[in-house]
């Protein structure tokens, strides 16, 4: 046993707690701001409470539901898009010459000014929430996963092709392992924008999911329900960031 | 220009004009998308009647103040932040999931605070834009040589003057990819929040169009949006190169 992994093992609490005393910070500036503007916002107590009994009425699943399933649909085709057009251009090297600044300033675009486009091709209702979802993500996706096979050492390709593997060969044990990490660090990247896109999509036109529930909140002017609302989006985006996260330093750290 | 530049002209190009071939045999229905080229002269009717002047002034406005707001303030809080180790250290986890959360949620709640105007609208374009300024400015510190960190010392400047003279310069082009991200993340927040919730600005006239069925308007203000953006990222991008040629990187 060295004096090294203790240290470690000192270091990483004391992160923690840092990391504690941070949370905590936010807390009472949160309540701070309730105290000043009581109309406003609701306190962290009531809002945790207000989000556990919302969990518990039978209204909300029906929305959580719809946001998630339009949410997941969105996620898979914008996985399975981008990274077709990532590794496709990845692999071309004049294609992805071509094709990167395009993709990055289709990435910066304001998107939500193209909902109006989906709407009228896919109408109101579930497509279009997935459509917008899905535009949001792809870019993000491909872009890293493009990136991710130029950058393979060009040794790899080399031995694939002399191995004489055929093309789905080459991508599958070859291209694929070699670009997880960065795939993974798009992916989260993705998995966000995906969400955002969902929940624009909600709030500007349907008439179900927790956008929607948002929206119509406003309208009524009920605060605790806002907040509740956003706490619990917050908390699952949160903990599936921190997962991809992990995953990604993981990765990283593996391949380095 | 290079061959790579033309072959992408070329790409954008075909993609304008298979657009308009559709649009014009009709294969898409002008309810959905109307040819670029009518786009295009509704637009040059719309900028030239001045009927959208207040709207595009206010929306760049906007977009303006959240993105000097943005780098700025993502400026001097990184460069705070990057002083106190254990502060960033505990700080990490949280800007590394801070995209993750779904802001536009928290529009209503802006609304609530700073009413149903400029200030809601900025707020969320600065919220979009400042982190990726803090986290460029983080990670462009962490590069600086310790040479010049130490010269600094040696000179015995204090703080702000280290910062200034030594690490803003040295950090110039880790600083760029923040600015360049807080250009394009203002512009998405202050659209976003105008179309979903306000009574003026571009996002507001875009979303106004379509609930009116006034598909012509609508196109071309999105084609506005679309190469002011696309404008303003590449005269960014163009600045960039030279400035990093300058510094002979």
């Amino acid at each position: 046993m060295n004096s090294g992994c203790c240290d470690d093992w000192g270091a990483d609490m004391q992160r923690l707690l840092d990391v504690a005393l941070l949370l905590l910070a936010g807390l009472v500036f949160w309540q701070v701001l309730h105290l000043i503007a009581p109309f406003a916002l609701t306190s962290p107590a009531a809002t945790a409470a207000k989000a556990w009994s919302m969990l518990a009425s039978p209204a909300f699943w029906p929305h959580a539901a719809e946001t998630g399933k339009a949410f997941v649909f969105a996620l898979l085709l914008a996985i399975a898009g981008g990274l077709v057009i990532g590794l496709g251009l990845g692999l071309n090297r004049t294609g992805a010459q071509v094709a990167e600044p395009i993709l990055v300033s289709i990435y910066s675009l304001p998107k939500v000014t193209l909902y109006p486009v989906i709407l009228l091709i896919f109408g109101l209702g579930l497509p279009a929430k997935i459509a917008f979802g899905t535009i949001h993500g792809i870019i993000p996706i491909a872009i890293f996963a493009m990136n991710a096979v130029r950058n393979l050492p060009g040794v790899h390709l080399k031995t694939a092709r002399v191995l004489n593997l055929s093309r789905a060969q080459t991508l599958l044990t070859v291209v694929m392992p070699g670009a997880l990490p960065e795939i993974v660090s798009g992916l989260r990247i993705g998995f966000s924008l995906t969400l955002l896109g969902v929940l624009i999509g909600e709030m500007f036109a349907s008439q179900r999911g927790l956008g929607f529930l948002i929206m119509n909140a406003i309208g009524l002017h009920d605060v605790p329900t806002i907040m509740a609302t956003i706490l619990l989006l917050s908390l699952v985006a949160i903990s599936a960031s921190a997962v991809l996260l992990w995953l990604d330093r993981h990765l990283h750290h593996r391949a380095a | 220009m290079s061959r790579v530049g033309i072959l992408r002209l070329v790409v954008v190009g075909a993609f304008v004009v298979a657009l308009e071939l559709l649009c014009r045999f009709g294969l898409i229905s002008p309810r959905i998308l109307i040819a670029p080229s009518d786009m295009a002269t509704r637009l040059v009717q719309l900028l030239a009647s001045g009927k959208f002047n207040a709207d595009i002034s206010e929306t760049l406005g906007n977009v303006a103040l959240s993105f000097v707001l943005s780098v700025v303030g993502g400026f001097v809080i990184g460069a705070v932040i990057h002083d106190f180790p254990r502060l960033r250290r505990a700080i990490d986890p949280f800007l590394a999931s801070y995209y993750a959360l779904p802001f536009f949620a928290f529009y209503p709640l802006f609304i609530v605070l700073f009413g149903l105007g400029r200030g809601s609208i900025v707020a969320i374009g600065f919220l979009f834009g400042v982190v990726a300024m803090i986290i460029a400015t983080l990670n462009g510190f962490d590069r600086i040589p310790r040479v010049l960190e130490k010269t600094a010392r040696v000179y015995g400047m204090r703080p702000v003057a280290a910062v200034l003279r030594i690490k803003l310069p040295s950090a110039t082009p880790y600083l760029f990819t923040g600015i360049k991200l807080a250009i394009a993340y203002s512009f998405i927040g202050v659209i976003a929040a105008e179309f979903i919730m306000a009574s003026s600005g571009l996002g507001y006239s875009i979303a106004y169009a379509f609930n009116n069925f006034d598909n012509r308007t609508m196109y071309a203000l999105m084609l506005f949006v679309i190469v002011l953006v696309t404008v303003v990222n590449a005269l960014f991008h163009g600045y960039e190169q030279r400035l990093l040629r300058r510094l002979g990187r």
